[in-house]
């Protein structure tokens, strides 16, 4: 029935290329099906429409208070900080894990001593570097915030006790590895704050 | 001929219904001592059924809409006539699913039951356990509850971690820049398809496995090695009806436990259901303290045992997955003579002793609030638990072992 039986021989080299050929075209196409499922898999359309640029009026943060706006999902703080804050901030570069900025955790003109554009005000994205949850404003100086007698003012994470300092640097020998995020923004005026886009030639 | 035997020989000329049934029950032959242990096999299958169904009757009123998902919830717990009682019994399943499978994997570490010629059987195991942890996991997102989302938040971010493609990834598995409607609908979908599907497989072939080379015992010996003249091993009985009926005891206790926990605490104290899961998902405020279901607390606590290193979370991320990893390795990292705890000498005893205090230690660690003590705590658990596979090779093969008996003790 079958070619061995009338003593023909199989050529097994041409069976194999065919085996061969036929799994390498059908992986072809399976991997040409694969890509569009895991591509409808990325933000849509919508969700990165949402993620559009925010826009904040910024007049009516008191000194010292803060504001959180939601850009792309995320809590984003607008922190008015005062002059007594911002005196603070050199102070305890010893104990923070990256007191220069050096991680790529900011815009370029970011990259500096109050980690902001204009120094009274700090926009950084209230996620955690390390798990992504959402810390609290311990703003006050000392004893008042609840954080010890010698305590900068800063924010808290409640899950696993990162500490951040009003540039949002991050204590050493805390779980999150990096400084909170600062997000590319700009401002339009002197009370209006756009976040989400760099200012252009910036 | 009988009416009934004809219709059988009709379907087994064309289906093998009576070859199965042999196969599987009534001439599949398992060891005749087993104990207390071999419940909990069966007990995994019954709450894999019971999941499944209050699954159904669960998808008929929930909405995966981040706008509707919480209130559906709430609808079918008030509204829906005897909805409360099918959402408890799917998230008191989800729980018992966890204490049954956990006594099972233990079990098989008592009995050396994923020895030779049962790797397969294990493996197979390890990845039910693993399908099922994604299942949870996928599950808890879908009341949208704080716990919920916070909890999908600092899991999702674990994938973040991975060095140069985490960002992206992290994206791409939530399809948006946070936990948003798009990841609770995908979560969704995978929770009620997808992983069920997987699951069912899985169990197939871990049964198929397990019958192919037949089951372990409590004595860790071969009962295939004597036969009568008809091949059946002298200490096998067929699993129906002798097992099925000791099965169905197993099943009234558990029942009896199931149903206490259902309507007397089917929260369980905070430990089934979360009390921070009762209000709804807030993507801009982190609840005051997040813990992981009791399930999967050891390996949250390994996770933060690790500090941070070259600044990255990364270490930590592959602590966490390694000690799942290593359970694949465990058949061939156990060099003893023995198979059975009950033949094993006084080093493997003290080892599984240790890992259980570690194991259990870091459940309790990974429920509370990071400290410093505890942390250090956690650091020494997490040791232990990876000495007790990594160092098995060499105390196992060291280990002053008894001789096993040829035949199973009762």
């Amino acid at each position: 029935m079958s070619q061995e039986a009338e003593g023909q021989k199989v050529d097994t080299s041409k069976r194999k290329f065919l085996i061969a050929a036929t799994s390498a075209v059908g992986g072809v196409a399976a991997v040409g099906v694969a890509v569009p499922l895991v591509m409808s898999m990325l933000p849509s359309a919508r969700a990165k429409a949402a993620g559009a640029p925010v826009e904040v009026d910024i007049s009516k943060i008191e000194p010292g208070m803060m504001l959180t706006v939601e850009w792309r999902g995320k809590p984003v703080w607008v922190v008015n900080r005062t002059k007594e804050m911002l005196a603070q901030l050199g102070k305890h570069d010893d104990k923070l894990a990256d007191a220069m900025s050096e991680m790529p955790q900011q815009p370029d003109y970011c990259k500096n001593a109050t980690r902001s554009i204009k120094p009274e005000y700090l926009v950084a994205v209230g996620i955690c570097t390390h798990l992504g949850c959402s810390p609290s404003e311990k703003l006050k100086l000392g004893g008042d915030s609840g954080m010890g007698g010698d305590w900068p003012g800063g924010f808290f994470c409640p899950c696993h006790g990162s500490t951040f300092d009003l540039a949002a640097r991050v204590y050493k020998g805390v779980p999150a590895p990096t400084n909170l995020v600062i997000p590319p923004h700009q401002y339009l005026s002197d009370v209006r704050l756009l976040i989400g886009v760099d200012a252009k030639g910036a | 001929m009988s009416a009934l035997q004809k219709v059988m020989g009709w379907v087994d000329d064309r289906f093998p219904l009576t070859a199965t049934y042999k196969a599987h029950l009534s001439e599949y032959y398992a060891p005749k001592n087993f104990n207390f242990w071999y419940f909990f096999g069966s007990l995994a299958l019954l709450v894999l059924v019971i999941q499944i169904v209050t699954g159904i009757f669960l998808t008929m009123n929930y909405k995966p809409d981040a706008e509707l998902a919480f209130t559906s919830v709430e609808y079918i717990m008030r509204d829906v006539d005897w909805g409360w009682l099918i959402r408890y019994m799917h998230s008191t399943g989800a729980s018992m699913f966890f204490v049954v499978v956990y006594l099972h994997m233990f079990r098989g570490l008592m009995y050396g039951s994923y020895r030779k010629p049962r790797e397969l059987i294990w493996i197979f195991g390890v990845l039910i356990y693993l399908a099922l942890m994604a299942e949870a996991f996928l599950g808890y997102l879908l009341p949208w509850g704080q716990m919920s989302y916070w909890g999908a938040q600092v899991i999702v971010n674990l994938f973040a971690a991975v060095p140069f493609i985490g960002v992206d990834l992290s994206i791409w598995i939530r399809g948006d820049y946070v936990i948003s409607d798009a990841t609770l609908n995908r979560f969704s979908a995978f929770h009620v398809i997808a992983l069920p599907l997987v699951l069912i497989a899985l169990v197939a072939v871990h049964l198929v496995a397990l019958h192919e080379v037949g089951s372990n015992n409590p004595d860790g010996v071969e009962i295939k090695k004597h036969k009568d003249a008809n091949g059946i091993p002298l200490d096998g009985i067929p699993f129906h009806p002798y097992y099925t009926v000791k099965d169905i005891v197993g099943v009234i206790v558990f029942l009896m436990v199931f149903s206490a926990i259902v309507f007397f605490a089917p929260e369980m104290g905070g430990y089934f259901l979360e009390a921070t899961n009762f209000v709804p998902a807030d993507s801009l405020k982190t609840p005051a303290h997040i813990a992981p279901l009791w399930y999967f607390t050891p390996f949250y606590a390994i996770l933060r045992a690790v500090p941070p290193m070259f600044g990255s979370q990364f270490p930590g991320v592959v602590a966490m997955g390694l000690s799942i990893v290593v359970l694949f390795f465990l058949p061939w990292l156990d060099r003893s003579k023995v198979k059975s705890i009950r033949y094993r000498g006084p080093i493997y005893k003290i080892m599984l002793a240790l890992f259980l205090v570690s194991f259990i230690g870091l459940g309790y660690l990974g429920l509370l609030p990071s400290t410093p003590v505890a942390t250090i705590f956690a650091q020494v658990f997490s040791v232990i638990y990876f000495l007790f596979f990594l160092l098995m090779p060499w105390y196992t093969s060291i280990d002053k072992t008894k001789p096993e008996p040829e035949r199973v003790t009762g």
